[in-house]
């Protein structure tokens, strides 16, 4: 039958296009995977083969991190500061989202315009002003720096995602409250927060993997070991001299990957739809 | 009834209580309305314009970390003009955006258009596509960083075993060209998802029925790409390639991991070189005159988007 066996035939090759793409996306997590599961003997073997584990895999450079670094303060200082700072974030960017999206005063559609800028300004034009006024606040070396400055980008990111949603909802159904004696603050947190439910998901998402993945301020305003983040913690106190300790860096590099995993993989549709509802950074 | 009259008499007739009165005028739009934005007005005043003076004041003073400044005007920017590593990583700025923003655009097209047909596994496919833009970039890139060793490096490893390279390979780190080439696909890799991503969305909002005519009038797929799929994308392309330049052009995470600017700055770019310069070497009005130079870039694109988003969004 060739009228059946076409599309298949077409499908097929589509798969096969697929394939590289998919290879260049996922080999370095193997590679690093491997890499962590490795014995040393092994993995600084020149002849062997670098794609497989050959000589068995073993837990030595997970045990190293846990037991013999500050692994696990790196990842509870990372808790905290995204945490606190997505819940600030997500607060802060909702009444604003509110505010944009809804109602009518002075100066509304500048300051739309102001979020629209700062949404865009990268991080990297403002680390070092930023390290200036951290240290006046005597903040310097302080996870609670980082939780101070996460929001200068993550509040004008959830009100621009938010303002999205919120629009979205139909006025009708909020003046129907309103007719009914609620305030506009009543209407907000009993009708339209219970509505925008989906958005406010995707900006808590969005918040919490941007701060987690945020280094040039982690890497600039805190030093002492016991302030670091996770990314910071495993890039530069796992480095020492000239000598790499490759299993648990790559080790290091996974685990402090694992809760965005997780979150990834249960709200993998909340990312792909944040995404292309122009999450960018 | 007379009772409770007398009781209200020291309030001033025709006036509600203060808690009911403060509610009616916070309910009105030209109260609430400024009341709810003045949390994230003054983050960002106070967090981001302050600072962002703060930079201009820096690049025109002789800022040095522990020492008081002075203003010494336009004086940092000459003299950055001057040396060979600014020079270097404004050249670099421009390749790596260039090179990556470009790669990222054909690839993301060409993978978006794979990932729109009929498809087994479709969530898991996507799933992966979109991986490498989730996980922490500084973390990945030690990956790719391992992935590059010079003695270990599994790309000239794989490359040798498949006949591409002569052993053993290229110092992908230590080399020049090589190492602009290594940072670039660092770059595209973690950021092709979102492109192919948002190209995807656009593409599954176009009618069928625009195809099928086509189709019925004889047009083959080539034709059917240029003169219907890709005029219906470009909204969505220029916006994703402005927002995509941005970010390329102020990387800083890949750079600073994979060569930390080398080898001979040959990687530079200005987020990079300002944080060596201003933390590392310790001139803070040089290297704030050196992250100021992202600033036109970023206005040009803060206006073409004005021009682009503003339209959808109001």
């Amino acid at each position: 039958m060739p009228v059946a066996r076409r599309p298949l035939m077409k499908r097929v090759l589509i798969h096969l296009g697929l394939l590289p793409f998919l290879i260049f996306a996922l080999f370095p997590f193997y590679h690093m995977t491997l890499t962590s599961l490795k014995k040393d003997r092994e993995l600084y073997d020149r002849h062997a083969v670098p794609l497989i584990i050959r000589q068995g895999p073993t837990l030595e450079h997970y045990s190293k991190l846990l037991w013999e670094t500050e692994f696990l303060t790196w990842t509870k200082n990372s808790l905290m500061v995204t945490i606190l700072a997505t819940g600030i974030s997500v607060v802060i960017g909702t009444v604003a989202a509110y505010a944009l999206a809804r109602l009518r005063f002075v100066g509304v559609s500048s300051f739309g315009t102001g979020i629209f800028v700062t949404y865009l300004v990268p991080t990297s034009l403002l680390f070092l002003p930023l390290a200036q006024v951290v240290n006046w606040l005597g903040l310097a070396d302080s996870k609670w720096a980082l939780i101070l400055t996460y929001p200068t980008f993550l509040v004008p990111f959830c009100t621009w995602l938010l303002m999205g949603y919120f629009r979205t909802v139909p006025k009708e159904v909020e003046e129907c409250a309103m007719v009914d004696g609620a305030t506009r603050i009543q209407a907000l947190w009993r009708i339209v927060l219970p509505i925008a439910i989906p958005g406010l998901v995707c900006a808590v998402l969005f918040a919490f993997t941007l701060s987690w993945n945020e280094f040039i301020y982690a890497l600039t305003f805190t030093s002492s070991s016991e302030q670091l983040t996770a990314s910071v913690g495993v890039t530069s106190e796992l480095i020492r001299g000239d000598i790499y300790f490759w299993g648990s860096l790559m080790a290091g590099a996974i685990l402090g990957s694992v809760p965005i995993v997780i979150l990834y993989v249960f709200f993998l549709d909340y990312y792909v739809s944040g995404l292309t509802a122009g999450a960018i950074k | 009834m007379a009772a409770v009259r007398a009781d209200e008499i020291p309030v001033p007739r025709g006036r509600p209580r203060p808690v009911a009165r403060l509610r009616t005028w916070l309910d009105r739009e030209s109260v609430l309305g400024p009341v709810l934005v003045t949390p994230a007005m003054l983050l960002l005043v106070l967090l981001v314009a302050y600072p962002f003076v703060m930079a201009l004041y820096f690049s025109l003073s002789n800022a040095f970390i522990g020492r008081p400044s002075h203003f010494i005007g336009i004086r940092n920017f000459v003299h950055l003009w001057d040396s060979d590593a600014f020079r270097q990583t404004f050249q670099n700025a421009f390749v790596f955006t260039g090179i990556a923003v470009a790669f990222k655009l054909v690839m993301g097209i060409s993978l978006a258009l794979l990932l729109n047909e009929q498809l087994w596994f479709k969530r898991m496919i996507r799933g992966a596509v979109l991986l490498p833009w989730v996980i922490p970039t500084a973390l990945s890139t030690l990956g790719w960083w391992w992935m590059f060793n010079s003695l270990y490096s599994v790309v000239n490893w794989t490359g040798i075993a498949l006949g591409i390279m002569d052993p053993p390979g290229p110092n992908w780190l230590g080399q020049k060209y090589y190492a602009m080439a290594a940072v670039v696909t660092v770059n595209v890799w973690r950021g092709l998802p979102f492109f192919a991503i948002t190209i995807l969305a656009a593409l599954v909002a176009i009618p069928r029925e625009l195809y099928e005519a086509a189709e019925a009038d004889g047009a083959n797929a080539n034709a059917r790409f240029w003169h219907i799929t890709l005029p219906l994308l470009k909204p969505v392309l220029a916006v994703v390639v402005l927002f995509s330049t941005i970010f390329t052009f102020s990387d800083f995470n890949i750079v600073y991991i994979l060569t930390h600017g080398g080898p001979i700055n040959s990687t530079h770019l200005f987020a990079t070189l300002s944080r060596m310069l201003g933390l590392e070497v310790g001139r803070i009005g040089e290297g704030a005159a050196v992250s100021l130079y992202l600033f036109p870039l970023l206005a040009f694109v803060v206006w073409a988007q004005l021009r682009f988003v503003r339209k959808q969004a109001y």
